[in-house]
């Protein structure tokens, strides 16, 4: 730390980061464009000037941008005396700026507004023409209005250089620099709707939000935790008239940082869709027309099923929920909604958590490991903010040269050259090629049995006591020995797997690996990936049970009660029939017209996790409190509602109180006393700028109906109350005085870029403190002749169930398909959009199209999961055969054009 | 007196050949350097005194000298051959004229430099130099000059041409780097330098052509020798030309110490019949004027420098009576603003809008209001404001033009242009 002087203002500050960091984090205002906390400096908007003066007796001094500026000890600087060239630099920027603040997107959130404001220009001298560019289609996700292009290089530095897009950049150049892609189309990056919130004014905007646009303070926003993945990126969603217009951003620095992917922003849709169940319905028997039940009538039909039914959990579902469904049929009736074998591999992610000498890596963790390992894990498709991380961890090599030649850390793009393409070593192991394979320094296609088997003998290699491998090829001896070498000399190397693959070898291999890397001063991190939000912590709450929805289905009971969960999306069509067409009492819970629902006696109408609050646990097992952002119709409840007359509070407690290391659980959100000054009152979830409350009703009725209660939690469904401007406790928004764009994070945080100085940050549940190596032991690797080893082919866009509704990410899905590699395919005489039969998948069938994905391993098979129109489901890992389907056409709405396969052979 | 940089050179004559040149004593520098310790190359010219012939005069064996000792990876000189200051064209008359003198220059410095690896970074437009080159570069390679083990010291060395696409910001050392990697032709920030970090982010040396010409000379002759070829307390010899209405205009490799009145008058002939010199500038469109009571001043960087202007690339471009002042300095912008990177927002935006300005004064549609801006501008693009020195360079013609000629301004903004076109 230096002492420095602004202004005559003494401030102590870190000589490590900029000037213009520091300046903010001090709480003082200074303009600034082109710099981000994440993305480091380039000093090209030259609005952060101040004066730095040589000495004391300097009286002239000399203009810096503060953002490229290293703080020196006992230097004086003025933020004052650099006004004038502020204002300058805001007025050519402005110049060809349009006049359209009303009818843009940003107007109200945005950066230019604020920054121009703040610089003092108010006046414009400029009576030329504006410069004007044409816009482009740029996809379901982003809108494009280059009219208002300031140029200051934030979108392509987050696209290409941190992002790793590659169809995006500037183009042209003086003042006729465009930004866009090549030629119109989709932007492929699958974090493009970060553009949304990096763009400092209205060039890239949220396009599902533009079709149905309010202002950012006519939103009603609470913080959530979304539930695209295991991940659980923070976010603020917002609704109004009550329907969720958009999805942003929540700063957590343990989580997500500044950034989303896009099926977390985008994927919401289905919260207004017209697939809603918006009222309970039952009937009495299953061809009976179905009628309304009343909110009392249908709990009370639920509640009397009590005794007789099993439940089925949900991974998508809250842990409050899945609790009260146990709690409601008891432990020994309760089964978790997901397959033995993902249920097995979910426990055992958190024996590894718990008996493993490891830590868990958060996404600091992740961003700070400088040698990764993925084992058989799609990460991009399966948990895509952590591929985002990774493209930050393998820059750690570059900012240790950097360091070495005394570069400070913010010169983003000095260490990108000197760096160049050099890397912190990146290793994956998989069957497929990745959306990951451009960083990797290697990346070997096998089976998962084959990735299995070298992970084993990678921590054989680096701790002999590891259990052996026998039988490796010269050239996986070789790759184990690099890897191992990698891992080893790395300060904090990385292991990352997961349940995806279905593989329950994976895991172990990838535990035995951050077992064996285990010294005394190091401990090694690790990452285990589930596909759905709260996997781990159902299977938290399964504790010693091993109720899968396997055995619920092989069970005898003629009364059920499904959670959130559509059986059609995990097992066969065939299979899920015989099941209940066997139940005559079938209640299901839902939010959506699931083809489960669809077979129920009793539907309860079941709120989203926008409109229902409660807790899920992450891959992590990092347990996060979500607040629901806005009440729906009276119809729909949360689930909790229906199965439980208790509160969320009390339930949150009980549940953790009822499973091991549940604590953690009970301390998400604050009590109201103890938030600073709040003297009775709760958090507003609207804004002090909320317009039209009293009139918003007027056409139903000219008096304003009492404000809607929250019981549940310390937030109301108000403007009155203490906004996050005093307490970011319950952080809903980002807004702080002359700052009204999501870039006044920084007032919130205790040091700029770093973590929120009040709001929680989720709870980890299990945290290891085990010193003991223990291993798992070898399994046995699934020799293959002559038929195909399925792999599951996960897909941003379309894979995960509730997100796969959104009519935006509906049009970035592809169809469902299989996929072999070239020579497997011209084996079998098949060309790319044949069909093809599944022949020997139990009762999993039928005839699905098939492309070529020339990076696949030989032997195996990827399976699309989750996408429309293939009905084959826990096939991974097993043997298939295929067969020609020479009576195959393409359905008229068979679209594989959006698929984005690295390798270049693709379809 | 000694003519080090063009006394290969012969108007009409086809370049030398390789047993040309070396039969007038080409190549002896690289025979001589290969008994030398790197670091006494450096040391030696930096004693001469050279100073960089790009614009910026600094001490080119200082420059050298930033490089870090050799690490064992790839370091690499690159000669800046990009020549695209308006008014300048010294360089290609040394590459088209006596390619041979630029690579054996390369080699020596490379030599000093310990860089296996030289680029010529070529105006694209320069396709006379590029064939010269080529064919220079494959005749050096046939006699052993470049390759491996260079006349059996142990010295390896390749060089590559690579012509540039054509922008006024790849003079810029740093864009052009980014240039050769194929990125957008940006200037990066500095620090680093390249000597630190530079080409594929290895340590490197930009040296402008006419720089790199002068080391043959040095490496043979000596420091002495040198500094005897210059006038009076200044070094060496340097190209110095004119263009504008002279009866004779051209470059020519004059002693360092003349007077810009010996060089318009003694070499380019003195102003056409019925033209008068209004002012002039010294080195290129991005230096600022200078008026007729500055001729006796000596061409050196420190003299001019303390009359308000900058000797640049010393070849200078002479505004007559009988042209507009207001409408020459609406060319240089016009240029500039089009050449702008378009990287950092003074320069990007603020070019255009002097432009803009500078046409309506043009076609008399100018207010003294745009005058006052027009002097505004000149302190926002000024050193130091912008990213790198395209806008402060644009802004000096436009800068001393306003101070000189402030009454023809005015006069725009009632009458419009007076002068014919």
């Amino acid at each position: 730390m230096v002492k420095i002087t602004i202004d005559g203002k003494v401030l102590e500050v870190d000589e490590s980061k900029n000037l213009l960091e520091e300046v903010l984090s001090h709480g003082e205002d200074l303009p600034y464009f082109c710099w981000h906390p994440s993305m480091g400096s380039v000093g090209s908007c030259r609005q952060c000037a101040v004066i730095e003066y040589a000495n004391d007796e300097d009286e002239r001094g000399r203009l810096n941008m503060a953002c490229m500026t290293s703080p020196r000890e006992g230097a004086r600087y003025s933020i004052e005396k650099a006004s004038q060239f502020r204002a300058q630099a805001i007025e050519s920027i402005m110049i060809n700026h349009p006049h359209d603040c009303p009818v843009c997107e940003e107007g109200g959130e945005c950066h230019l507004q604020d920054m121009t404001v703040m610089s003092g220009h108010n006046y414009r001298r400029y009576d030329g023409k504006k410069k004007t560019h044409n816009n482009q289609y740029l996809g379901p996700f982003i809108g494009h209005e280059m009219n208002r292009c300031i140029t200051c290089y934030r979108c392509v530095r987050f696209y290409k250089d941190y992002a790793g897009g590659t169809d995006f950049g500037p183009q042209a150049s003086h003042d006729n620099t465009y930004f866009g892609r090549w030629q119109e189309g989709p932007l492929e990056s699958e974090f493009s709707g970060n553009l949304a919130e990096v763009c400092p004014t209205g060039v890239f905007t949220d396009k599902p939000f533009s079709k149905h646009y309010v202002r950012k303070w006519d939103l009603q926003t609470a913080p959530s935790v979304c539930a695209g993945c295991s991940v659980g990126c923070n976010t603020n969603p917002g609704e109004r008239y009550g329907t969720l217009r958009r999805v942003v951003n929540r700063f957590n620095d343990e989580v997500n940082g500044y950034f989303l992917c896009d099926r977390g922003r985008f994927g919401t849709g289905y919260v207004n869709s017209d697939n809603r169940i918006k009222e309970s319905m039952t009937r009495n028997s299953h061809d009976a027309d179905p009628y309304l039940a009343s909110t009392e009538e249908a709990k009370a039909q639920l509640q009397a099923m009590a005794g007789s039914a099993i439940g089925i959990g949900s991974p998508r579902a809250s842990m409050e929920a899945n609790f009260s469904l146990k709690q409601l049929v008891g432990s020994d009736n309760f089964y978790a909604g997901i397959s033995a074998l993902e249920l097995g591999m979910s426990k055992q992610i958190l024996d590894v958590y718990r008996s493993r000498p490891v830590n868990v890596a958060n996404v600091v963790d992740i961003e700070a490991s400088d040698a990764i390992l993925i084992l058989g894990e799609d990460l991009t498709n399966t948990a895509a903010r952590l591929a985002l991380a990774l493209r930050q961890s393998v820059r750690n090599l570059g900012k240790q040269m950097a360091r070495d030649m005394k570069f400070p850390e913010w010169q983003d793009a000095a260490i990108r050259q000197l760096t160049m393409d050099r890397k912190s070593p990146l290793f994956i192991l998989s069957p497929h090629s990745t959306r990951l394979d451009d960083i990797a320094a290697h990346v070997q296609i096998g089976s998962a049995a084959h990735s299995a088997n070298i992970g084993f003998a990678i921590a054989h290699e680096i701790d002999s006591s590891a259990p052996a491998v026998k039988g490796l090829g010269k050239d996986e001896q070789a790759l184990v020995k690099t890897i191992a070498a990698a891992l080893i000399e790395a300060k904090q190397p990385l292991i990352i797997s997961g349940t995806s693959s279905m593989n329950p070898a994976l895991i172990d291999a990838a535990a035995n690996i951050a077992t064996a890397l285990n010294t005394e001063d190091k401990k090694a991190n690790i990452a285990l990936i589930t596909p759905e939000s709260n996997t781990l912590g159902l299977a938290l709450l399964m504790g010693d049970s091993t109720a899968s929805l396997d055995d619920a289905m092989s069970g005898e009971s003629k009364s059920a009660i499904i959670l959130e969960n559509d059986l059609y999306r995990r097992a066969a069509v065939a299979d899920v029939d015989a099941f209940l067409n066997g139940i005559d009492q079938l209640a299901v819970l839902d939010s959506l017209k699931t083809k489960t629902a669809e077979q129920a006696n009793l539907v309860l109408a079941a709120g989203t996790s926008f409109e229902t609050s409660g807790t899920f646990v992450n891959y992590e097992t990092r347990a996060q409190h979500f607040y629901s952002v806005f009440k729906p119709e009276a119809s729909i409840r949360p689930s909790t509602f229906w199965l439980s007359d208790l509160s969320l509070a009390e339930l949150t407690q009980a549940c953790a109180q009822s499973i091991v290391g549940g604590d953690g659980m009970s301390h998400l959100t604050p009590d109201a006393e103890d938030l600073v000054d709040m003297k009775g009152m709760k958090v507003p979830r609207q804004q002090h700028r909320y317009s039209g409350r009293t009139a918003m009703r007027a056409d139903i009725n000219v008096h304003e109906p009492k404000q809607e209660q929250d019981e549940e939690g310390i937030m109301s469904y108000s403007m009155e109350g203490i906004s996050a401007l005093k307490n970011a406790t319950v952080f809903n928004t980002a807004w702080a005085g002359g700052w009204n764009s999501n870039q006044s994070v920084f007032k919130f945080q205790s040091h700029t870029g770093g973590a929120l100085k009040q709001a929680s940050n989720g709870q980890c549940l299990i945290q290891s403190t085990v010193k003991d190596k223990t291993w798992s032991e070898i399994s046995e690797a699934n020799n293959v002749a002559s038929d195909f080893q399925a792999f599951p082919l996960y897909h941003l866009f379309g894979s995960e169930e509730l997100t796969a509704h959104a009519d935006a990410i509906q049009e970035k899905a592809t169809g469902a398909y299989i996929a072999l590699n070239e020579a497997d395919a011209e084996k079998l005489g098949l060309q790319a959009s044949d069909g093809v039969t599944v022949i020997n998948a139990g009762n999993n069938s039928g005839s699905v199209p098939f492309i070529i994905r020339s990076s696949i391993a030989p032997g195996s098979v990827g399976i699309s999961v989750g996408l429309e129109g293939l009905d084959i489901y826990n096939v991974a890992g097993s043997t298939l055969s295929l067969e020609k389907d020479n009576s195959w056409t393409a359905p008229t709405n068979w679209n594989m054009s959006n698929i984005i396969v690295s390798d270049k052979g693709a379809v | 007196m000694d003519k080090p940089l063009t006394k290969n050179i012969e108007e009409g004559r086809a370049p030398f050949n390789f047993k040309q040149y070396e039969a007038a004593g080409g190549y002896e520098s690289v025979r001589k350097v290969v008994t030398m310790a790197p670091n006494d190359v450096v040391t030696l010219v930096k004693d001469a005194g050279l100073g960089g012939r790009g614009g910026a005069g600094f001490n080119t064996g200082l420059k050298w000298s930033f490089v870090p000792a050799p690490d064992g990876g790839p370091r690499y000189l690159v000669i800046n051959g990009d020549e695209m200051e308006p008014g300048t064209f010294k360089d290609r008359l040394l590459m088209e004229n006596d390619p041979h003198l630029l690579v054996e220059g390369m080699i020596t410095t490379c030599f000093a430099l310990q860089a296996s690896c030289g680029y010529i970074f070529l105006r694209g437009e320069y396709t006379v130099a590029e064939e010269r080159l080529l064919a220079a570069i494959a005749e050096a390679y046939e006699n052993g000059m470049l390759g491996k083990n260079i006349l059996g010291s142990g010295f390896d060395l390749d060089i590559y041409l690579h012509t540039s696409a054509g922008r006024y910001i790849c003079g810029e050392e740093t864009a052009l780097i980014n240039a050769l990697e194929g990125k957008r032709a940006n200037p990066r920030a500095k620090p680093p330098f390249p000597q630190v970090s530079g080409l594929w982010g290895r340590p490197t040396v930009v040296n402008n052509v006419e720089t790199i010409c002068n080391i043959p000379g040095i490496v043979v002759n000596g420091v002495d020798w040198y500094q005897g070829l210059g006038l009076g307390e200044f070094v060496g010899t340097r190209i110095s030309g004119v263009s504008g209405r002279v009866n004779n205009p051209g470059c020519w490799e004059v002693p360092v110490g003349i007077t810009f009145r010996q060089l318009l008058e003694d070499y380019a002939g003195g102003m056409q019949d019925g033209y008068e010199l209004k002012a002039f500038l010294p080195g290129g469109g991005s230096t600022d004027f200078l008026m007729p009571e500055h001729l006796d001043l000596v061409m050196d960087p420190g003299a001019v420098q303390k009359a308000g202007s900058r000797l640049g690339t010393s070849l200078i471009m002479v505004l007559d009576d009988k042209t507009c002042p207001v409408g020459c300095i609406r060319n240089l912008i016009k240029f500039f603003a089009h050449e702008s990177c378009g990287w950092c927002t003074p320069c990007r935006d603020g070019l255009p809008w002097t432009e803009q300005m500078l046409d309506k004064l043009e076609e008399g549609t100018g207010s003294l209001k745009d005058i006052e801006i027009l002097k505004e501008m000149t302190g926002y693009m000024g050193i130091g404001n912008t990213f790198c020195a395209l806008a402060p360079g644009a802004m000096e013609p436009l800068q001393s033009g306003l101070k000189y000629f402030i009454d023809e301004f005015e006069a725009h903004v009632d009458h419009g242009c007076g002068y014919s076109k």
